[in-house]
């Protein structure tokens, strides 16, 4: 079992962790925009192998933050509550 | 000197003392140009170089891989053959991979050991059962073969399920497709080897691509740890890595990488003829001609490119086994490991042109690749050969994520990612 850091709780078990996409993926705003812009939000992940941005959720306390991992070892290298309410 | 593999070359190499077999596929030095370019030397690379050779008459074709032949998700996946999918697209493209299967020994000349021992989709209430209902009725419309099956006839085919009062998966039917059943994966992978070099393909190993060469908006060839190699048609076919060579090209695509994990245990005597399949568990068994216990479950969560799983979900495996099958109780696990998957967000495939013109994909196949590597040879040589769709293959397209018009089994079929 590996313990994933939720910057509220402390180190916790993996399984009470859940992905929530690529850091950074900001919504696109406003009326018009194009269907390119769209796919990418919705669809379109960078998906590396080794050092990775994403957004995490804590199952148990309900937070969204940051962790910086490595998909390949899986080490973990930072996690970061979004900061002030903004997205990430 | 023995090339055709038959019972009579059996015998004969059998008085020859094992003497004249030749090697199965030749392993050349890379030309600097080919009319072709696969990457990736698993089921579906290899697949697609044979049907470019065989219905295309384009043999001048490489085919890169940077390891071993059949050494990713090829060599890692539960040997599952099935075409049990919902959606008239999926129907189509896993309906021609099983019809292709059920000849492929004979024409590769190359026993591929499928086996159509069937595959029972369990239901574990009546809701679920209604669900089993619509998907029985769509894929009889559809043409595929399949029956709903009232708990008798579960019992009938896998008598060692828990069907006790108590059990917290009870079965109240199933959907069940006759035709299903596993093939041997690692000989699907030497058996187009040998067939498309028998062709005049060139199988490289140990030839990683460390760049596209992109020339006037066009890709015209990789750059490999064996030199540059120049083609006007490229097609990539790499499962979980599908991302990274994206990435090089300069393009992105809608994937996750996860390691799907499974796990077999020592070989013990028949006791299960057919595949079980369970959603409640979200496990699924059973036997290879070995008599190992063949397992696969979930996806671990968490995207990966490590080809090994974690404990949590390996423990939520077996402990679905166990509910499934208490009797299993006694087995001694063998061998655990994982592949790296490419999930799209609807659970169905990308074949088609990429944003890079003259590179090709065939991806996205998440858990289910290898039910699907004749389908998937045969599209990506189709469109590496005419540049174009055809029938089959146009719903699959890259496209289908800007127009919206997704193909969703995760909703059609009950896929579990």
């Amino acid at each position: 079992m590996q313990l994933f850091p939720c910057p509220f709780c402390g180190p916790r078990d993996e399984t009470e962790f859940h992905y929530g996409g690529d850091a950074g993926n900001a919504r696109p705003d406003g009326a018009d925009v194009p269907v390119d812009r769209w796919t990418n939000y919705l669809y379109l992940r960078s998906n590396p192998k080794g050092a990775a941005r994403e957004v995490w959720v804590h199952m148990n306390c309900g937070e969204f933050f940051v962790m910086e991992r490595d998909t390949l070892t899986h080490k973990v290298l930072s996690s970061a509550d979004l900061g002030g309410g903004h997205a990430a | 000197m023995t090339r055709r593999y038959s019972a009579l070359s059996l015998f004969k190499e059998g008085l020859a003392g094992q003497t004249g077999w030749k090697q199965a596929w030749r392993s050349p030095e890379p030309q600097s140009s080919y009319d072709a370019i696969v990457i990736g030397g698993g089921g579906h690379g290899l697949a697609t170089a044979y049907y470019l050779a065989k219905n295309h008459n384009i043999a001048r074709v490489a085919v890169l891989e940077k390891g071993w032949i059949g050494g990713g998700n090829t060599g890692r996946n539960t040997t599952v053959v099935r075409s049990n999918y919902y959606y008239p697209e999926s129907v189509e493209l896993y309906g021609l991979a099983h019809r292709l299967y059920e000849g492929l020994s004979k024409d590769l000349n190359y026993n591929v050991m499928l086996s159509q021992r069937g595959m029972v989709n369990l239901c574990h209430s009546t809701a679920e059962m209604e669900v089993g209902a619509r998907t029985v009725n769509a894929m009889q419309i559809n043409g595929i073969d399949a029956e709903l099956f009232s708990p008798e006839d579960v019992r009938r085919v896998a008598p060692i399920y828990n069907f006790s009062p108590d059990a917290r998966f009870p079965v109240f039917g199933g959907i069940w497709q006759g035709r299903a059943g596993t093939a041997r994966h690692d000989a699907v992978a030497w058996g187009y080897a040998r067939a498309a070099s028998r062709l005049g393909v060139d199988i490289i190993q140990n030839c990683e691509i460390s760049d596209f060469i992109i020339e006037g908006g066009r890709c015209r060839g990789v750059q490999t740890t064996r030199g540059a190699i120049r083609s006007e048609r490229i097609g990539m076919a790499v499962a979980g890595h599908s991302s990274m060579l994206a990435a090089k090209a300069g393009f992105r695509l809608p994937i996750n990488s996860y390691a799907l994990q499974a796990c077999v245990s020592e070989p013990v005597k028949p006791i299960l003829d057919t595949v079980v399949l369970s959603p409640g568990t979200g496990v699924y068994v059973s036997q290879s001609d070995k008599g190992e216990i063949v397992i696969g479950g979930g996806l671990d969560r968490i995207p990966s490119y490590a080809q090994r799983g974690n404990l949590p979900t390996l423990e939520t495996v077996i402990a679905g086994l166990l509910e499934m099958f208490p009797i299993f109780g006694q087995l001694k696990l063998m061998r655990q490991w994982a592949g790296i998957v490419d999930v799209v967000p609807d659970s169905s495939p990308i074949i088609g042109e990429s944003p890079l013109p003259n590179l090709f994909l065939n991806c996205g196949w998440g858990t289910g690749g290898f039910k699907a590597i004749p389908a998937g040879g045969t599209l990506l040589a189709n469109l590496l050969a005419t540049g174009k769709h055809n029938d089959i293959s146009r719903p699959f397209d890259l496209d289908r994520f800007a127009s919206g018009r997704l193909i969703d089994e995760a909703a059609g079929s009950g896929i579990a990612h």
